[in-house]
């Protein structure tokens, strides 16, 4: 019978596998790492159809978090506001703007601005703003310091691991509710113990089963 | 099926006092045998099958030819290609309102409960639909409504798909092409309606108030029109009744929470026959049993039947008869209570089974006085309605009552339709208004009304769909559907409720109002400003409450207080002259030998048809058959072996013209000689649920044989049909699976109330659960919240409510007739109907099956990758992301409740669809594996709700799942059993209260009461055990 294949086929067949073998392997090292939530959503930063900035609205001018993102303390949702919101003031200020034009067009067409979501968790996670708020857990635990970003990007991984650590001990990410969106609360003492006190005196027992967030 | 506790009990090794106290017969206390099925009674492979597998043996394969190889590698190569495309994150837009305020109500996500009202055929119930960010999700029934009191049934839940229906019309259709509502306006003007004498409106019962105005006032500007209501199932029977027993008709209203001892006409009042869900909870209010004191309350229901009913399923003495053989019996009860009625005794109550039963209840009537009560169905003729109606009188029965109709109109009825259809034949007709209903689809057949519609020079149909009669008609006009468009119902008692939209008319539709103030000639008709109009102009402005102010209050409240125009009127019948009407009236005709009877029923998904494109409903197992995705010509099983037909066997029905073939499906306890066939299937012209499904029983239904006709032949065609029919799936192994442990597990525990009164430990005696011991370290569960939930057999009645409310609360999709035959719906609630006794005469036992929530949850020990694990509230929690689909949670489960997704079936619908889901609820997709979660999504919402208030407690009651908060019969209770005053904790603290399979040491959560039956001592012995 004919040989087909020369014995040096062999070798090659050895590394055509190996290179096959271990080609599969970083290839799965590297989706596995490009797809973790730290490094695909943590620092996401959308360019906003309108340049809006927090840093200037939330920071420099002190207006607080619930003006706009007012349904924080009574629904799971934090809205965005209607543009109706940001007419309270631009009627009078900077009323000719350009950077406002798509402001003014969708209050007067009645069509959305259509933001772009920054902070997005899967669908089979149920996240509640109210319940958080009432706890005590502040808007910067999740979203940093948004008053110092002048557009807004995604500063904590929000994934399963850092929901956990929290739920497992919530005392350092715990404040009096009142103080919530003081995003540049400095306590003059050890937070933890003033959020050991609150978990006590509230009775906070977060849950860490999985129907707690999985629903 | 898998055991995980290691001490089993041994077979038949009873302690003495046990054995003779209870033991009576091979380990049953009852001596009953159960079975799910007649393959289960003659133990067939195939049942064993079930009985073995959770999932049959052909379950895994595709649908298609596709090999299982193939699809892998489909797989591999589109997950490769997802994996590039992943790694870019989609943008998703946040699009806010363009204006609003911050004292605005809404808040996306948040749901908003409002009130409104809908009709089935005349049956008016309030409900209160759930909306979520503007889309209605969920419908509930109205507290405050005295024909809900809560409740809802599965029809009118399932009506929110129905909004949603994709294949609903939406276009307006001139000739069968597409036209627009400026071309039908246009045609509108240009027919001279003159005097009105060759218009005619057609229409469904009419309950509207402000219709019925709108009505009055086209007859009075039309003087020579007639506006004709026909009902394909409807109470016409009932006032036709009462007209031949009092001289005028009246609406029956009986009350059966102030009866003791209720005999049911063929009256299927707990199901088909009362598709508004308040009958079945006053009958249930007179059978709780929450002490001692109750049972010697509880009420006593015999019921004369043809077709095995609900009610017949709950009766404690059922009496199986041919539909006209109920007149006979009717009047030899009304003989025995002394009518002059010369009636030919047919039964001899020395040894019959028909003279025992006869006996026995006219001397329970007797005895019970005030109390009794006599229902008859709406099948019965007018003569068995005024028997009853005199029965009553005669018993001085003070659970019934009589009002005068609201909105009477003489034209309505069979005849009606009949005289309407003959003057479409002669020409008369020139103008014909068909408003919501498909006549052509729903007539009996001997009217051919399609054929009549065609004589008809302007014939206009408003509908839904595109129906049977659309498709006849000149014109098609798409209808608004009940929850997106402004109404008014009113119950027979008059008592009114406004219909309000929760949505905006999602296909373009127009409600019947406006149509017929379009002819009126009314310029600009909006169903709101008639409805509206109506009402403040009924309101007035008495007691200084403007009517703006009481339409408010109506809006909010869904009735509409003081309403109630319904004179209740006090009557008596003359029984002599009732006597004469009843002689003079025909006898009904007696079939020759060998034929059979044929009778008629609304349709438990389908009612009329006009549910029939409907998914939940065409999925959602007939109550009694567990047929889904068809109807079926029933039989008895004695008729089957008389003739030699078996399940699935084609056979031709035959009277004259009247032909039809149908599958043939054994029905235990049916009526001999007699075939029941479902209305609603057979749909031709229909969307794509309903089309071509099961057999359409108008082709033989005529207008003498409207009800049940006597006279047709059955032929076997030859051919087969497979039936869809879950009654085998998720079979629990009732006796063990080695002969080493086989012992009797009474997976469903009953008894009669004289049995517990004796013995109030016997349910618990019934399975003897040794002291077991677990290799796994026991989790304490006596702190906080520990959730937990008794269902009540002697008050479920198996009506389907809560399958289709857990459907519609926890997105369970719809799987289709192919993948049920596989054994792979979805309902995370399977209700086990439970024969028991002799297959011609069987008592039933209906079983609600959730999951149970073990505290040593077998699927959890099984998982590999902890997709299922124990909440510290004693949930068995199931996370779908983690899940990857081994499926041997299911296999591991002793009650079969987990259901696994083996292909995407919510990709398949439409995008319209979507508006239905609850957003509370993950939609889960193909691979993962789910089941009944105690609705946490709602025990979260409570938890977050009393967090928030600052509250330390969740109240008692506060949180009710969906199954409960919508079962008519108040069968469920839910709570906290670590709380000993819960509602929970009360009936779990019962003597009857019993854990399925506790034997295995598995702890479930949800726990079962015992049926309790009351049987009349004079027949225990005889008739039913």
């Amino acid at each position: 019978m004919a040989v087909i294949f020369p014995k040096s086929s062999d070798i090659i067949l050895k590394v055509l596998g190996a290179v096959v073998g271990l080609g599969a392997l970083a290839g799965a090292a590297a989706y596995t790492y490009y797809t973790y939530p730290t490094v695909i959503d943590t620092g996401y930063q959308p360019v906003q159809p309108v340049p809006y900035s927090h840093k200037l609205h939330a920071g420099l001018l002190g207006l607080d978090c619930y003006y706009c993102h007012s349904t924080v303390y009574k629904a799971a949702f934090a809205a965005v506001p209607a543009t109706s919101t940001c007419m309270n003031c631009h009627t009078q200020v900077k009323k000719d703007s350009p950077r406002l034009e798509l402001i003014r067009a969708s209050y007067a067409t009645g069509k959305p601005v259509p933001w772009v979501q920054i902070h997005r968790l899967p669908d089979y996670v149920f996240f509640n703003h109210q319940a958080h708020l009432a706890a005590g857990v502040s808007c910067v635990s999740c979203h940093g310091r948004v008053d110092q970003m002048i557009e807004v990007r995604q500063e904590k991984p929000l994934n399963m691991a850092m929901c956990l650590e929290c739920h497992r001990d919530p005392a350092p990410n715990i404040r009096p509710a009142e103080l919530v969106t003081k995003l540049d609360w400095t306590p003059d003492r050890d937070p933890r113990a003033i959020g050991q006190e609150i978990v006590a005196l509230k009775h906070l027992d977060p849950p860490t089963n999985c129907s707690g967030c999985h629903r | 099926m898998s055991l995980i506790s290691i001490e089993l009990p041994k077979t038949k090794n009873h302690t003495p006092e046990l054995s003779a106290a209870a033991h009576t017969l091979d380990g049953n206390p009852t001596g009953k045998k159960y079975w799910r099925s007649l393959n289960h009674l003659a133990e067939t492979p195939e049942f064993h099958d079930w009985v073995k597998r959770i999932f049959p043996a052909n379950a895994n394969e595709m649908m298609d030819g596709n090999s299982r190889r193939t699809v892998l590698k489909l797989m591999a190569a589109s997950f490769g290609l997802a994996g590039l495309t992943a790694c870019r994150r989609p943008v998703e837009h946040i699009m806010p309102n363009s204006k609003g305020t911050v004292a605005d109500e809404y808040a996306p996500g948040e749901s908003h409960h409002y009130a409104t009202v809908m009709s089935i055929g005349g049956h008016v119930t309030g409900l209160l639909v759930e909306t979520h960010d503007g889309r209605p999700t969920k419908i509930e029934g109205n507290p405050d409504h005295v024909h809900s009191l809560g409740a809802a049934t599965a029809l009118q839940q399932a009506t929110i798909l129905g909004m949603y229906d994709p294949d609903r019309s939406s276009k307006v259709l001139a000739g069968g092409k597409e036209s627009g509502w400026s071309a039908f306006d246009a045609a509108l003007k240009s027919i001279s309606l003159g005097d009105g004498s060759g218009l005619r409106f057609l229409s469904g019962m009419v309950t509207s108030p402000s219709l019925t105005a709108l009505r009055n006032e086209a007859l009075k500007k039309f003087p020579k029109a007639k506006w004709v209501e026909y009902e394909a199932a409807a109470r016409e029977n009932e006032l036709a009744g009462t007209a031949m027993a009092y001289g005028q008709q009246l609406y029956v209203h009986p009350r059966f929470d102030k009866a003791k001892v209720i005999l049911s006409l063929d009256d299927d009042f707990l199901a088909l026959d009362s598709p508004a869900p308040f009958m079945t909870t006053l009958f249930s209010r007179g059978r709780k049993v929450e002490s001692e004191a109750d049972l010697a309350k509880m009420n006593r229901l015999y019921v004369v039947e043809s077709q095995f009913s609900v009610t017949g399923a709950n009766a404690d003495h059922r009496l199986r008869m041919k539909g006209s053989d109920v007149r006979q019996f009717a009047g030899e009860l009304a003989a025995a209570l002394g009518a002059p009625l010369a009636l030919n005794v047919v039964g001899n109550a020395q040894n019959d089974k028909r003279g025992k039963f006869l006996a026995a209840v006219v001397k329970d009537l007797k005895a019970a006085g005030a109390e009794a009560l006599v229902v008859a169905g709406p099948r019965q003729s007018p003569s068995v309605q005024a028997l009853a109606s005199w029965i009553n009188q005669q018993l001085g029965s003070a659970a019934v009552s009589y009002s005068k109709p609201v909105m009477q109109n003489a034209d309505s009825g069979v005849s009606a339709l009949k005289a309407l259809t003959g003057e479409m034949n002669s020409g008369q007709v020139s103008t014909l208004l068909v408003l919501g209903i498909n006549p052509a689809y729903s007539a009996p057949a001997d009217l051919q009304f399609s054929v009549a519609m065609s004589k008809v020079a302007n014939s206009i149909h408003l509908g839904l769909e595109q129906d049977e009669t659309a498709t006849a008609a000149k014109w098609h006009l798409p209808e608004a559907h009940f929850l997106e468009s402004w109404g008014d119902q009113a119950t027979s008692e008059g008592l009114a409720s406004v219909q309000q939209p929760m949505i905006e008319p999602l296909y373009g539709g127009k409600t019947a109002a406006e149509i017929v103030a379009k002819v009126i000639g009314y310029r600009d008709g909006k169903a709101h400003d008639i409805v509206k109009n109506y009402w403040l102009g009924r309101f007035g402005s008495a007691k200084g409450v403007s009517g703006e102010q009481q339409w408010r209050k109506a809006l909010h409240d869904g009735v509409i207080a003081g309403s109630q125009t319904g004179e209740t009127v006090k009557v008596s019948v003359d029984a002599k002259k009732l006597a004469a009407v009843l002689l003079a009236e025909a006898k009904p005709a007696a079939g020759e030998a060998k034929t059979v009877e044929v009778g008629f029923y609304p349709g438990a998904s389908t009612w009329d048809g006009r549910f029939a494109n409907n998914g939940w409903l065409q999925e959602a197992p007939d109550p009694m058959s567990k047929l889904t995705w068809g109807n079926a010509a029933m039989i008895s099983p004695k008729m089957a072996r008389d003739r030699g037909l078996a399940d699935g066997d084609m056979v031709a029905i035959q009277r004259g013209n009247l032909k039809l073939d149908a599958a043939v499906m054994i029905q235990p306890g049916h009526a001999d000689d007699s075939i029941s066939l479902a209305l609603g299937y057979g749909r031709t012209s229909c969307g794509r649920a309903g089309k071509g499904v099961g057999f359409n029983a108008n082709l033989i239904r005529s207008t003498d044989g409207f009800w049940f006709a006597p006279g047709f032949a059955i032929t076997k065609t030859g051919e087969t049909h497979r039936h869809a029919t879950t009654q085998e799936h998720g079979v629990i192994d009732d006796e063990g699976n080695n002969a080493e442990h086989q012992h009797d597990r009474n997976l469903v525990r009953e008894t009669t109330v004289g049995a517990y009164q004796k013995n109030p430990k016997l349910v618990e005696e019934m399975v003897e659960v040794p002291e077991l011991t677990s290799i796994y370290p026991q989790v304490s569960y006596d702190k906080g919240y520990q959730w937990g939930m008794a269902i009540d057999l002697t008050s479920c009645t198996g009506c389907n409510a809560c399958v289709v409310a857990c459907q519609a609360e926890n997105n369970i999709p719809v799987v289709g007739k192919d993948q049920v035959l596989r054994g792979r719906e979805m309902h995370w609630i399977r209700l086990d109907r439970y024969y028991a006794g002799d297959e011609n005469d069987p008592e039933v036992v209906e079983q609600p099956l959730p999951c149970m929530q073990c505290e040593n949850a077998p699927c959890e020990n099984v998982c590999p990758v902890q997709a299922t694990s124990h909440s510290p509230e004693g949930l068995n929690d199931m996370a779908y992301n983690r899940c990857v689909g081994t499926r041997y949670c299911a296999n591991n489960c002793p009650f079969k409740v987990r259901h696994f997704n083996f292909l995407n079936f919510h990709r398949e619908e439409k995008e319209v669809v979507n508006l239905v889901y609850n957003p509370d609820v993950s939609v889960r997709m193909r691979g993962v594996m789910e089941k009944c979660t105690y609705c946490v999504q709602r025990i979260e919402e409570k938890r977050i709700a009393a967090k928030v208030d600052g509250r330390r407690e969740i109240a008692d009651g506060e949180i009710k799942t969906a199954c409960q908060q919508t079962c008519p019969a108040e069968a469920i209770t839910f709570g906290n059993i670590n709380d000993p005053n819960s509602r929970v904790s009360k009936m779990k603290k019962q003597d009857r209260n019993y854990a399925m399979l506790a034997e295995l040491d598995i702890r479930p959560r949800t726990t079962y009461l015992a049926k309790l039956r009351n049987p009349n001592p004079d027949l225990a012995s005889g008739g039913k055990a």
